[in-house]
């Protein structure tokens, strides 16, 4: 393609692939110390691959694509190919996944060490990693949609990994069903993109966007929103979120690792790739945000009174990623991915250090059971601090610098607005509300053990280390992207400039140089704006806005060191006081219910009343009764025929030699 | 003066009646396998008839390979009646029903 030597990105899945295949093939035989091995070897390649990448990233000619000899797809209309690309957003995705994927592969051979099917969870990670690879790496939306189908395989079988409770096999299900409603939005776009640019490469697609400047709206609304559908079922969104808090029944690494820091985020990375869709869709860029500020409002507020810590933590991570769809709707991209890369390190770790703390508690996972563990595990206290801070958007951890950013450039953007800002400061309060309550309820005060767990112990350092690296990049990881007002140069931005800046991607068209120059000059010609625009903020105004977010970061502190620290008997009274809100909130809204009733009862009804019982009993079935029915009385009445009787047998023969002499003389005779 | 081929096929057609019906009424193996000689030679007469008649030699010949068919059926025939006598000691036919259901 550019002549370049070819940079075997397809070697990155298929790597974890073959790490699969081992384990899941062999690994019922083999020690847990080869079955974590061969796990961690072939995670740790793909992390080398991409590391190696990253080091002379600056020297390779950008967007690099990988095509395989063979096409997958062709017909005369439309094709596809096993392509992989790389550009900055992919690296960014491949950083994120490899490196938090490797650290919570490490860290779950501790976590899952005295657990029975061992070799079958390494398999299903590695399958995972495969998968999540494809996704990030493909370079049409039919190859992504293999890595988005397949992550949400590798999903399901994680979260029913211990499928002999049924609360885990049903959640499983319920995860598996949910994204197929949203994966059903993500086929149509496709059928849609096809109809309309006959091809699903994002290269072609895109270019054929920023080549007519008149598509506004209309059928790219449309793609759009199906997109959107497809990235709310994945990424846990109002309405399709409802199964991310019961994925919690998986095993935590799990938790951490496809329910937090990668997974779910494949319904923001997928809207950042096709941004130039976006784009020239106002309606549908409103859409996201709203969707995303709902999002994050009301799961902090479901979050704020959950018990079970992993519960909390699913809520946030739902809090969260519709801070990610928020700046999406405000056409802030690379705001979104960066939150995406904190919010990987910093929840990654959350979920890894309360891991950490069941684990120290033999199982407990209700915060009501926990408490005064500061002493006892001071590495898991440590690190789940800076995670806490992180997340609470307390500079200058990572959490603040992509936070803040995402809620300046909510408040420009046209398609966003300060109204949907607001809704995010105020979950800027209740987030802190809820980690820090979180925070003292595991943490501090007297223990509330149940008996026989009362001396809680720290976890193995096989399990810290993950711990302490992704504390470091809960701390750190924000520095990439410090914004010009806080003393920066937003970094992270200009690394994401050439895939995201608007007008049109020119990352597209530096493909065509190397095609043909006329290429060039035909989309030099076509690009125009395209963004809504944006009024430019200043630099004074963003830290008003930062000052804004820390303060309301700090109330949220102040309330639950108030109510969980100070003064434990006022949370309780409070609790009483707004009996019917807390009750609403401890019942999630009774969205579960509302699903339940307003869906699943019908459906189930409409199934078992008309379609099985009418359908499929009545015809289906019928129908087959009736022709067995049919066969067996004819063969009861042929059956007399075959009486044993010799001569019944010679009297047979004699009636059909007659039978057929009269038909040779009558037939003979009618034709003569 | 030559007899009418009518007369000896209506001759043949009665013999070959009384065949059939024997075959079906009698019990008796052994008269069953008589009638069966009985529609075979009726068949023969008729053969010979048409031969005669048409001045043709096949019709003759034919006859010889029905007489050769009768005997090795004859043979075969009756070495299955003696097995059948051996082993159930009666000649009835309804009773040589093991194929019945």
């Amino acid at each position: 393609m550019t002549g370049n030597p070819s940079l075997h990105l397809w070697l990155i899945p298929l790597l974890p692939f073959l790490g699969f295949l081992l384990n899941g093939l062999l690994g019922r035989h083999l020690p847990k110390a080869l079955v974590s091995t061969i796990a961690l070897l072939f995670t740790a390649a793909p992390l080398a691959l991409v590391a190696g990448i990253a080091l002379r990233f600056r020297s390779l000619p950008l967007p690099y694509i990988e095509r395989t000899a063979m096409p997958w797809i062709i017909t005369s209309a439309f094709r596809a190919d096993f392509a992989f690309m790389l550009d900055p957003l992919t690296l960014v995705m491949l950083l994120v996944v490899t490196g938090v994927g490797f650290l919570i592969h490490i860290y779950s051979v501790g976590y899952m060490a005295h657990e029975e099917g061992y070799w079958r969870y390494f398999a299903y990670l590695n399958l995972f990693m495969f998968f999540m690879l494809i996704l990030v790496l493909a370079e049409n939306f039919l190859w992504m949609f293999v890595g988005w189908e397949g992550v949400g395989l590798a999903s399901y079988l994680l979260i029913g990994f211990y499928f002999l409770r049924e609360s885990a096999a049903s959640a499983g299900i319920k995860a598996f069903l949910l994204n197929r409603i949203g994966d059903f939005g993500f086929l149509l776009a496709m059928f849609l993109m096809i109809a309309h640019f006959g091809s699903l490469s994002f290269n072609r697609v895109f270019t054929a966007i920023a080549e007519h400047p008149q598509m506004q709206g209309g059928f790219l609304t449309a793609i759009a929103l199906l997109l959107l559908l497809g990235a709310t079922g994945k990424s846990a969104q109002i309405p399709l979120y409802v199964w991310l808090p019961d994925a919690m029944e998986g095993p935590t690494p799990v938790s951490a690792l496809i329910h937090a820091a990668t997974m779910v985020t494949a319904g923001v990375y997928m809207i950042v790739r096709s941004h130039t869709l976006f784009d020239r869709s106002p309606f549908a860029l409103g859409v996201v945000a709203v969707i995303g500020a709902a999002t994050a409002l009301f799961a902090a507020t479901v979050g704020m009174v959950q018990t079970d810590i992993k519960r909390v933590l699913a809520y946030s991570t739902i809090s969260q990623l519709g801070y990610m769809f928020l700046a999406c709707g405000a056409a802030a991209y690379s705001a979104a991915i960066f939150h995406l890369v904190t919010h990987a390190f910093f929840k990654g770790l959350l979920f890894l250090a309360a891991g950490s703390v069941i684990h120290a508690l033999g199982g407990q996972q209700d915060m009501r059971a926990m408490g005064g563990l500061r002493k006892a595990t001071p590495v898991t206290f440590w690190t789940m601090s800076a995670a806490v801070f992180a997340i609470a958007g307390l500079p200058p951890f990572s959490g603040f610098f992509s936070k803040d950013e995402i809620l300046y450039q909510t408040f420009l953007s046209p398609t966003a607005g300060p109204i949907l800002w607001l809704v995010g400061l105020v979950t800027v309060l209740l987030t802190a509300f809820y980690m820090f309550r979180l925070w003292y309820l595991t943490f501090f005060g007297a223990s509330r053990a149940e008996p026989g767990h009362e001396h809680p112990h720290e976890s193995p350092w096989v399990m810290l280390v993950p711990l302490i690296l992704l504390a470091v990049l809960s701390v750190a990881g924000g520095w990439i992207g410090i914004p010009r007002a806080l003393g920066g140069n937003d970094q992270f931005a200009h690394f994401l400039d050439p895939v995201l800046s608007p007008p049109s991607p020119p990352s597209y068209e530096q493909i065509r140089i190397t095609m043909n120059e006329q290429g060039v000059a035909r989309a030099a010609e076509a690009s125009t704006p395209q963004a809504p625009a944006r009024p430019a903020g200043n630099d004074n105004q963003e830290r008003l806005f930062s000052v804004l977010s820390v303060v309301m970061a700090l109330a949220g502190w102040f309330m639950a060191d108030l109510l969980y620290r100070r003064k434990p008997a006022m949370a309780h009274q409070l609790a009483q006081r707004a009996g019917g809100a807390y009750g609403l909130l401890l019942h999630k809204y009774w969205i579960d219910q509302l699903y339940n009733a307003l869906i699943v009862v019908p459906l189930l009804f409409l199934t078992r009343y008309l379609l099985w019982g009418a359908v499929d009993s009545g015809i289906i079935n019928g129908g087959g009764s009736a022709a067995a029915g049919t066969v067996r009385g004819l063969g009861a009445l042929v059956q007399r025929v075959q009486s044993g009787n010799i001569r019944s047998y010679a009297g047979w023969l004699a009636i059909g030699a007659a039978a057929l002499l009269l038909l040779t003389y009558f037939g003979f005779s009618m034709h003569v | 003066m030559a007899v009418p081929i009518a007369y000896y096929l209506v001759l043949s057609a009665i013999l070959f009646s009384i065949g059939v019906g024997a075959f079906l009424i009698k019990r008796n193996i052994i008269t069953v396998f008589m009638s069966i000689e009985l529609m075979l030679n009726a068949v023969n007469l008729s053969f010979v008839a048409f031969a005669y008649q048409w001045h043709r030699v096949q019709g003759q010949i034919f006859v010889f390979f029905v007489m050769v068919v009768a005997a090795a059926e004859a043979v075969v025939g009756l070495a299955i009646i003696i097995a059948i006598f051996r082993s159930r000691s009666t000649l009835n036919v309804d009773q040589v029903n093991l194929m019945k259901l």
